[in-house]
């Protein structure tokens, strides 16, 4: 039960990702993504004209600049004004925005993108800063303190884990992809990376109310996206932290030969806000490439796994049809 | 808001973002009764349709999103000793954590509550943290209603003293938290070049190749077109006033006020610039006026947009509205 029959068939028709930097170059938003966008375009043979909607995430905060995702607008040619959109999330949801946009059905293409810049900033303050403002905040235990409560939890459940998760390297990033509806798909890629699942799901935020041994919002996301409906070849996980995966692996169903992050992983790059939309790029592009046939993407937000994402993308035309209507 | 040159950098420079007194925020009736409990040196939980008692509590039952607390019978003392249900090492504290010594953070189940609230743990060394270990409170004597009441825990069961605070104040309703961020930022290539002009009091901007346009600041990207706007072009220091507003609010940072900030589409440029207008009384000031930047002196000026003090009036005619009606 996928819950997909009815929908249009939207697929990944294009990705790209930037040679993320651990150090700040003093790149600005637009210098991160612009060649992205355009390589994009230039991948599909899509005009800038031919986007229907666009759709980005960011954190103004990595930077300490307001409204700093209106910087990055310059590089997808905003005028005459177009159809756009923003999520002050990791990109992965600006995709389920777009992916909900095509649905309408009056557009057929979208430009998602997203950037972080996560080598100027304190992200334990600024992690801190997006918990709970009355019990959490204050404290200022950020994200690697909130993993480490995870951490522990799965250790003393029997997971064989390190309980002192070191944080992933400080990056400055960026992604972009291209989604198409069936019949532009068909026409822009010769292998479309098919979204035949898409679901996102959250817990409650407070974490001592949780069971931190357990990824309820993952299963569920995963069980609605139909991750079990088939073999996994790949699976790109949003796994700041090396002790998620093996409860991620769990929630989300896979079998012991499923390679995970065979891209290298969040844990070799984490430009934050991108980390999530490059899972599901990387695992569209093993499709693209002809090196699987059913992969799978997470993406997560929030602390110690609070809020999960599952997409599962395929090739061939039969899972182009299975969607449509 | 402050941004910070250090010398002998990197060029790289210190970025602070702090909202002066925090933020302010209504706790609503649940959180700020929990608040007000704590104020007190007492913990409460709140009891979920369930029959289990949540610690934190919430407005809303975190499963089902009933509203919760709205009887005095819905709600419980808890603890104030209570046990770790997991925990992790803070070896090297920050300056804005409860502990600067090393510490744990550990999520504590208070006796008679089902769930756990996040806080720190003075446990001395690492060794002496386990999972399912006893803690106790340790109050401030200054409480004002945060979470911040509670010092840290130690180990134990307790006794857990309450040093005797204010009493008669009103409950809880409001929570301010200060906050603040450090970042160290790089100007970048295009910032760069644009303040070496200002350094020597010229105003630069970039061309887009395919449309043309002249934006500056500059900027590496034609925001019209999406592609690189690379091209330098050096820019007269004097234009047309194309909107102006008068400010009369206080604001740390700006000029004493009555003053006048301004948008100023520079000869040669296709985007108008903000800018401030001075040496004319504000009465005085209207759109379409020409208008000639005011540089600081020459052996006063530094790699700083500063240098640039201010656009005054050239007493030249007025520019007809149609000239430039299109950058307003």
């Amino acid at each position: 039960m996928t819950g997909f029959h009815g929908r249009r068939g939207v697929a990944v028709v294009a990705f790209a990702q930037s040679e993320h930097s651990f150090s700040d170059l003093g790149w600005t938003e637009a210098d991160l993504v612009m060649p992205l966008v355009n390589e994009v375009l230039a991948t599909t043979g899509l005009r800038r004209s031919e986007i229907g909607f666009t759709c980005s995430g960011s954190n103004d905060y990595l930077v300490g600049t307001p409204f700093s995702f209106v910087a990055a607008l310059d590089t997808i040619g905003a005028w005459p004004p177009i159809s756009e959109s923003h999520v002050e999330q990791d990109a992965a949801w600006a995709l389920y925005e777009a992916w909900v946009r095509i649905q309408h059905g009056d557009v057929d293409t979208a430009l998602v993108y997203g950037f972080g810049k996560g080598t100027v900033g304190d992200y334990a303050g600024i992690s801190s800063l997006s918990y709970d403002p009355y019990y959490i905040a204050p404290l200022m235990p950020g994200d690697i303190g909130m993993a480490g409560l995870q951490a522990r939890a799965l250790k003393d459940a029997g997971f064989d884990v390190d309980p002192d998760p070191t944080p992933p390297p400080a990056t400055d990033g960026a992604a972009a992809v291209i989604l198409a509806a069936a019949d532009v798909a068909r026409g822009v890629c010769p292998r479309p990376a098919w979204i035949t699942g898409l679901d996102h799901r959250i817990e409650p935020h407070s974490v001592g109310a949780r069971d931190l041994t357990r990824s309820a919002s993952t299963r569920q996301a995963a069980l609605r996206a139909g991750v079990s409906a088939g073999p996994v070849d790949f699976a790109e996980l949003h796994t700041r932290f090396e002790h998620e995966e093996p409860l991620l692996r769990r929630e989300l169903g896979l079998e012991e030969d499923t390679v995970v992050n065979a891209s290298g992983g969040p844990r070799k790059a984490d430009p934050i806000m991108a980390t999530g939309l490059i899972r599901i790029g990387e695992a569209a592009a093993r499709i693209h490439d002809g090196s699987a046939r059913r992969t799978v993407a997470h993406a997560t937000a929030g602390p110690c796994l609070q809020h999960n994402l599952v997409c599962v993308l395929e090739a061939g035309e039969e899972a182009g049809e299975a969607g449509e209507d | 808001m402050t941004t910070t040159r250090e010398q002998g950098s990197d060029e790289r420079v210190r970025h602070v973002l702090e909202f002066p007194g925090g933020y302010t925020r209504s706790t609503g009736p649940v959180i700020g009764r929990f608040l007000t409990g704590l104020r007190d040196g007492r913990l409460f939980g709140v009891r979920m349709p369930d029959g289990k008692v949540l610690v934190p509590p919430t407005e809303y039952d975190p499963r089902t999103a009933a509203v919760l607390g709205t009887a005095d019978d819905d709600w419980v003392e808890v603890g104030p000793a209570g046990t770790v249900t997991t925990w992790t090492w803070i070896a090297e504290p920050r300056a804005d954590h409860p502990l600067d010594r090393p510490f744990a953070w550990a999520l504590i189940q208070p006796d008679g509550a089902d769930t756990a609230l996040l806080h720190a743990v003075d446990a001395g060394e690492r060794e002496a943290m386990a999972t399912g270990m006893r803690v106790h409170p340790t109050w401030r004597a200054d409480r004002t209603g945060s979470i911040k009441d509670i010092a840290y825990f130690a180990p134990g069961d307790g006794p857990a003293e309450v040093p005797p605070s204010e009493t008669d104040l009103e409950p809880v309703s409001m929570l301010t938290v200060p906050s603040r961020l450090e970042y160290r930022l790089r100007g970048g290539t295009v910032w760069n070049r644009f303040i070496d002009g200002m350094a020597v009091g010229q105003i630069r901007g970039t061309r887009c190749s395919t449309c043309g346009k002249v934006y500056v600041p500059p900027r590496g990207v034609c925001p019209a077109d999406g592609l690189p706007a690379t091209e330098w072009v050096d820019l007269p220091d004097t234009g047309v006033l194309t909107t102006f507003a008068v400010n009369n609010v206080p604001a740390a940072g700006a000029p004493e006020v009555p003053f006048v900030c301004g948008y100023v589409l520079l000869d040669g440029a296709d985007i108008a610039m903000l800018v401030l207008i001075s040496d004319v009384s504000w009465q005085e000031v209207r759109l379409g006026t020409r208008v000639k930047a005011v540089w600081v002196p020459e052996e006063e000026r530094t790699r700083s947009v500063k240098n640039l003090k201010w656009f005054a009036p050239t007493g030249e005619p007025d520019v007809p509205f149609e000239r430039y009606e299109e950058y307003v």
